[in-house]
């Protein structure tokens, strides 16, 4: 129904004056040290209880903060699962090399998914396939046998990544929320177009490529295979021809620029979501909007802490959603 | 039975106004204050602002009451009973849809622009002001609609059949 969510729309809407603009992202930025940056965050309201947080801790905190606020204001958030087959795939890729390499690390493993990530690892150590959710079944087991078997590393990661491509993709595919469906889509081709120059660069045959790239509707997998294979002037033709033709410059830059102009792509996307009123749209937005904000204050973070210069950190800065 | 049918009509005419009109007014209420419930858990000091933003679409229950009573007073229902034609019957029956009609959208419709103005005051509250323009010029047609159907409804009293 059209008027649905209309209670959690206006409240996302009080919570959207929280975000970070431009101004906010340019203050940390012009942050002097690491540590300033953080005590600028926690002025901000950024983590939780603790006096000294590191960067993971403030940000897992804040990303807690996220799906904490949409688990009151959402009855069943299995709508929001398209953004979660990521977190669940890469989970599923760490149970399977920490089993496989025997190791004990667990701060490999993301807190948020469909699946949580201690079943997933005890899945993978008992090799109990069938406990798993459908889709992840037939891949779970291919990838663990892959790596088991030949110590193919980058075998097991091509076979996760696409299976959480094609879950994206599915889930997007069986949305009702125009948002959620293009969501998956920018995502599945942006992800296929980052492989596939990752693959032209580093010289991969086609069979390789095809394997790797998931199906999508604005950009055909084969094709893109077959292009990535010729190298990456081939690849920049074929996207001249598809809707990613601004990528093209961006793509000769450098793999950085290309990401940031991913994310970007989806951050114009959901924006006017700022305006409506009603419906799981401004809800998804703001999941997406949080992220991208987490994931731009990574960046700073990460680069403040690495002594980056200012320049370098900003082109790496995505826009923000307010 | 026929004698009594223009009674009949009248007051289904009146019935219409007062329901239609307060089911949409109900219905606007309603959403404006999901919305308004929303922004005050987030921010309490904003209730007054919100407040109004809800209250703007209830008008509309008013103006279908305010017709129907007029109508049932007309007819003697309320009041000195006097006789109803069939002919005039119907005539207080048309002359009441338009509030009910005109009031039960335009009080769904401001409903709904009354949301989004409570979003605008969540966000900018310094625009209040604005914020309560959007929903009143859906008003201007529940306004309209009243206006007709008083001059209607006083119109149909003063024809003799």
């Amino acid at each position: 129904m059209s008027e649905s969510y209309t209670y959690a729309v206006a409240r996302i809407r009080a919570n959207e004056l929280a975000l970070f603009n431009d101004q906010t992202i340019e203050q940390l930025l012009a942050a002097k040290s690491y540590e300033e940056c953080i005590r600028l965050l926690q002025d901000k309201g950024w983590g939780g209880m603790e006096a000294n947080p590191t960067a993971e801790s403030l940000l897992a905190e804040e990303r807690e903060k996220t799906w904490a606020l949409m688990r009151e204001l959402v009855p069943d958030l299995s709508v929001f699962d398209v953004f979660l087959y990521t977190n669940d795939y890469h989970n599923l890729k760490a149970a399977i090399k920490l089993v496989c390499t025997g190791s004990e690390d667990f701060g490999l493993f993301i807190s948020h998914g469909t699946v949580d990530h201690r079943e997933l690892l005890h899945t993978v150590q008992e090799r109990d396939w069938g406990s798993l959710p459908d889709p992840m079944r037939g891949p779970a087991e291919e990838a663990y046998n892959a790596l088991a078997q030949t110590r193919d590393g980058q075998l097991c990661d091509i076979i996760l990544d696409r299976a959480a491509l094609d879950a994206v993709y599915t889930a997007g595919k069986a949305s009702r929320d125009e948002l959620i469906r293009k969501y998956a889509e920018l995502t599945v081709a942006s992800a296929d177009i980052k492989t596939a120059v990752r693959c032209a660069r580093t010289g991969k045959p086609v069979d390789f490529i095809r394997r790797a790239l998931a199906e999508c509707d604005s950009l055909s997998a084969s094709r893109l295979a077959k292009a990535a294979a010729e190298g990456l002037d081939s690849i920049c033709d074929l996207l001249a021809t598809t809707d990613y033709a601004d990528a093209v410059e961006v793509l000769r830059q450098s793999p950085s620029a290309f990401e940031r102009w991913c994310d970007n792509l989806i951050i114009r996307y959901i924006r006017p979501q700022q305006f409506q009123s009603f419906g799981i749209g401004p809800l998804a937005a703001y999941i997406l909007g949080r992220e991208n904000e987490i994931k731009s204050v990574r960046i700073i973070l990460s680069g403040k802490l690495n002594q980056l210069s200012d320049q370098s950190i900003r082109e790496r800065v995505r826009e923000m959603y307010v | 039975m026929m004698a009594n049918m223009g009674i009949a009509f009248a007051i289904l005419g009146a019935a219409l106004a007062a329901c239609l009109a307060g089911a949409g007014s109900a219905i606007g209420v309603g959403i404006a204050g999901q919305a308004a419930a929303g922004v005050t858990t987030e921010d309490p000091a904003k209730f007054s602002k919100v407040l109004i933003l809800q209250l703007l679409p209830g008008t509309q229950g008013i103006y279908g009451l305010l017709i129907a009573f007029l109508c049932l007073s007309n007819v003697g229902v309320i009041g000195t009973p006097v006789e109803i034609s069939l002919a005039k019957g119907v005539m207080y029956f048309f002359a009441c849809l338009p509030m009910a009609i005109a009031g039960l959208m335009s009080a769904i419709y401001q409903g709904k622009a009354s949301v989004s103005c409570i979003s605008m005051v969540a966000k900018r509250p310094d625009q209040f002001g604005k914020a309560m323009i959007f929903p009143a010029m859906v008003e201007t047609y529940a306004i309209l609609a009243l206006l007709i159907s008083l001059l209607a409804i006083s119109g149909v009293g003063a024809i003799n059949i």
